[in-house]
C-alpha cells in the first residue's frame, strides 16, 4: 500500500459527526480493513469527532474541526483536532466503576480506546489533538493507550 | 438511516419497535421523546425492541441507560428485546448487558414483567 494522507476542515456541527464517521468506513473500507474493524474504527471517529464538536468546539460557528486520516506502513493513523479549550482527562470518571455504570455519558473515550490500537490526546496549540491509530492486521498485535 | 419508533400493546405491555440508528442528535430525541410520552400516559411496561437497530453510539448508549432510570424512578420497568450482535458487543463491553434485562423473546419478555 502507497503511503498517503487526506485531511478535511470541518464546522462544528453535527453533520460534521456523520461526515466524520463516513470518511472512516470509506477509507476503512478502501485500505481493507475487515468490516469488523471498519465498524470499530468509524465509532471511534464518530466519538472522537462527537468530543471535537460538542466539548471541545462547543458548537461554536467561528472553530473548525480538521479530521486528517494518514496511512503510515503498517498504521492507520488519524487525526482529530478542535479549537476548544482543552480537556483533563484526570477528571474523566472511569464508565466501568459501579457508581458509573447508570451515568448517561462519559463513554466516549473508553469506546475509542476499546476499539484502537493506539489512542492518544494531547493538547495542541489551538486546542486538542486526538490521535487514533489502528494496525493494519498482521502489522502488530496487542493494544497499547497513552493519553 | 435514520431512526423510526413505533409503539404496541401487548398483555399490558409495551412493546416500542425501533428501526435504524440510536446516534446523537434525531435518534437519539426520537427514543427519549416516545418514553416520556409512554410513561406520561401511565405506560410503565416498556420493552424497546431493538431488532433492526443496526448502529448505536456513545449517545444512543446513555439514551437507552436514560429511557431505563426514567422508567425505574417513575415505578416502571423497561427491558430490551432481540439485540443485534452490534449492540450486544456495545452493552457487553460497557458491562450495561449486567444492568439491562435482556431479553430474545418478545412472549417471554411479555410474560416477565410482574
Amino acid at each position: 500500500m502507497t503511503e498517503q494522507r487526506v485531511s478535511y476542515t470541518l464546522d462544528s456541527s453535527l453533520e460534521t459527526i456523520d461526515r466524520a464517521e463516513e470518511k472512516a468506513t470509506h477509507i476503512a473500507t478502501e485500505l481493507g480493513f475487515p468490516e469488523d474493524e471498519v465498524m470499530q474504527i468509524s465509532m471511534a471517529v464518530r466519538e472522537g469527532a462527537v468530543n471535537a464538536v460538542l466539548h471541545g468546539n462547543a458548537y461554536a460557528p467561528d472553530k473548525k474541526v480538521t479530521l486528517a486520516f494518514e496511512q503510515t506502513g503498517g498504521d492507520l493513523v488519524i487525526t482529530i483536532c478542535d479549537q476548544g479549550k482543552g480537556m483533563d482527562l484526570s477528571k474523566i470518571p472511569n464508565p466501568l466503576a459501579p457508581e458509573n455504570l447508570l451515568k448517561t455519558s462519559g463513554r466516549g473515550i473508553f469506546l475509542m480506546r476499546s476499539f484502537m490500537d493506539v489512542v492518544e490526546i494531547r493538547p495542541s496549540q489551538a486546542g486538542t489533538e486526538l490521535k487514533l491509530i489502528k494496525h493494519v492486521r498482521g502489522a502488530a498485535g496487542g493494544k497499547e493507550a497513552s493519553q | 438511516m435514520s431512526m423510526k419508533v413505533g409503539s404496541r400493546q401487548v398483555d399490558g405491555v409495551t412493546i416500542v419497535d425501533c428501526s435504524g440508528r440510536i446516534t446523537l442528535g434525531e435518534g437519539s430525541v426520537i427514543l427519549r421523546d416516545m418514553v416520556r410520552d409512554l410513561l406520561s400516559k401511565g405506560n410503565k411496561k416498556i420493552v424497546l425492541n431493538l431488532a433492526e437497530v443496526n448502529y448505536i453510539d456513545s449517545s444512543g448508549i446513555g439514551e437507552l441507560v436514560s429511557a431505563f432510570t426514567t422508567t425505574k424512578n417513575q415505578g416502571g420497568e423497561l427491558k430490551l428485546l432481540n439485540l443485534t450482535k452490534k449492540v450486544n458487543d456495545l452493552l457487553q463491553i460497557t458491562k450495561l448487558y449486567t444492568v439491562f434485562d435482556v431479553k430474545d423473546d418478545e412472549a417471554a419478555a411479555v410474560k416477565s414483567f410482574r
